[in-house]
């Protein structure tokens, strides 16, 4: 057993033994995919012609990785206020595998609370447009959930406590959400919203899901590759760099 | 070079540690050879763990030089991390992990042999009488229960320099003999050195080969135990300690907010 398994494994059974946590998680797409979906879905109809189901489930998708996979990196807060985090840092192991470990775990279980939420948005009529794309689905789901783990880490690295969470919620994790065409398409946007989204990684991410579950998307696929896996790559060394650097 | 050297095991020189303007530690010196039980002792907020957390790289020292077992704890982390074992003063565990999963993560972290990791960590939760609930979560656990499994975690890998800081807080005179019992055994077969702090001065006076006495960040004494009875008159290392830190109470009254730690410890997490 090494050292990335095991830190991968304890972010596993910290999902899996805080059922709360997890069912409030889905909570939220629940809840979109309920009020979004059905409440603009015949408006979206008849502007856009199509099913905004279909066009809404993959950006509900990214949103809940986005939001666990931040939540789960963040996690370093918790882990040094009630002092876990001195444990791992005093260990002779290197600190990059217990990013890399980390990064990994909560990767995986933001990747099932995708997978869970893509479920019930078939339970909810969204339509796959072709089956052999899931694994390219799956891909681009790892992908986000690396990038924001990886994101949420090196943000946390920077913190001493939980102050600053609300604005870590209001000023981070909510604009790159609500900007990055999850709710509504990119064509024709005004000028500001556009260029916000082009910078906003998610947006990569979204468009690149939804190419992959629906058949549809603004930029090509692999654009959308490959903009998410070098910004994935930059978090992983930011986030590595600033983790080596936690004082206690 | 470090690693196996026949110098001391901790050598500080005028090591400095400040926050902001305030001086925590100011330009202490002095050494931990080979093998010693060594105990670091000082009113509350005097500086010990922050010395503490410099020495196993933690927290980089402001000023001055520092070797832990031949090695730069500021710049050569790595290497010192090999070196050392620690029990901290403030809780460490993952409350969310049974006992023994506490146990194994730390033993993983270590690189222990499988054969060795599970025989030695079910030893070691039956030493400090925890085997029958080690597979529950930790935070069901008493503050007292709690400190007992850190200590037995501590002693999983055996290191050839141990931090304790204040290992005793909290434990029954029952549980703290014992410890101490196998550290002495630990410090006598595998030669491991032992760095501690504790506010119990007879516990001090029973295990220590060498004190040192730090007071608002500056170390006033080193000296066996009985060279420091000696100089101050007193029959007690208390009394010695109290005739050369003064009788007045800390910034944090001692006694007063060494019981409300306690208490937090107890109820607070
Ligand atoms: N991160 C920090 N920022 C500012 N001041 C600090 C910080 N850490 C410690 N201090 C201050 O440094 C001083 C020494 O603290 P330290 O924890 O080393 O004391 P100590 O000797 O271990 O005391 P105790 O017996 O109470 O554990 C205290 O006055 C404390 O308030
Ligand atoms: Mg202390």
């Amino acid at each position: 057993m090494g050292v990335i398994y095991i830190m991968w494994l304890r972010q596993l059974k910290k999902y899996w033994r805080s059922k709360p946590r997890m069912i409030g998680s889905l909570g939220q797409p629940l809840l979109f995919l309920v009020a979004l979906g059905f409440g603009f879905g015949p408006i979206y109809q008849k502007a856009a012609g199509g099913s905004y189901i279909d066009f809404l489930a993959p950006g509900v998708i990214a949103m809940s990785i986005l939001f666990t996979a931040m939540f789960t990196g963040i996690e370093v807060i918790w882990d040094r206020q009630f002092g876990f985090l001195k444990e791992t840092l005093v260990a002779p192991v290197s600190r990059k595998d217990i990013m890399i470990g980390r990064t990994l775990g909560g990767a995986t279980v933001s990747v099932f609370q995708g997978i869970v939420v893509f479920l019930i948005a078939l339970l909810f009529g969204f339509r796959v447009g072709n089956p052999i794309l899931i694994p390219a689905a799956l891909l681009f789901m790892f992908l986000i959930a690396l990038l924001f783990t990886a994101f949420g880490t090196a943000v946390a690295s920077r913190l001493e406590d939980m102050q600053a969470f609300p604005l870590i919620m209001n000023f981070i994790i909510m604009p790159i959400f609500f900007l990055s065409g999850a709710l509504f398409p990119l064509q024709g946007l005004p000028k500001g919203i556009a260029i916000a989204a082009g910078f906003d990684p998610l947006t990569y991410g979204v468009d690149g899901l939804r190419w992959a579950l629906t058949g549809i998307s603004h930029f090509s696929p692999w654009l959308d590759m490959g903009v998410l896996a070098v910004i994935t790559l930059c978090a992983g060394i930011v986030g590595t760099w600033f983790f080596s650097k936690i004082q206690i | 070079m470090g690693g196996e050297t026949i110098g001391p095991i901790i050598s500080v020189e005028r090591l400095t540690k400040r926050f902001g303007a305030f001086t925590a530690v100011d330009r202490i010196s002095f050494q931990v050879e080979q093998g010693e039980l060594f105990a670091f002792l000082g009113p509350n907020g005097a500086g010990k763990t922050t010395t503490i957390k410099m020495l196993t790289t933690l927290l980089r020292p402001t000023e001055g030089t520092l070797r832990v077992d031949g090695f730069d704890p500021a710049h050569e982390q790595n290497n010192v991390r090999k070196s050392f074992g620690i029990v901290f003063q403030d809780p460490s565990l993952d409350d969310e992990l049974t006992a023994y999963e506490n146990m194994e993560f730390h033993a993983v972290l270590y690189s222990l042999p499988k054969a060795l990791r599970t025989e030695r960590i079910l030893h070691l939760l039956k030493f400090v009488q925890l085997a029958d609930r080690k597979d529950s979560l930790v935070k069901t656990f008493s503050g007292g229960m709690k400190r007992r499994l850190e200590i037995a975690r501590g002693l999983i890998h055996h290191p050839r320099l141990m931090f304790l800081d204040e290992p005793s807080l909290g434990l029954d005179p029952q549980t703290r003999n014992h410890m101490w019992e196998y550290l002495k055994k630990l410090n006598r077969e595998e030669h491991m050195a032992v760095f501690f702090t504790t506010h119990y001065m007879e516990e001090a006076e029973k295990v220590a080969g060498r004190v040192a006495i730090i007071d608002n960040g500056k170390i006033i004494d080193t000296g066996t135990p009985a060279e420091l009875k000696k100089k101050t008159h007193s029959s007690t290392l208390e009394q010695a300690f109290l005739s050369l830190t003064g009788h007045s109470m800390r910034d944090e009254a001692s006694t007063g907010a060494e019981r409300m730690r306690l208490h937090k410890r107890m109820w607070g997490r």
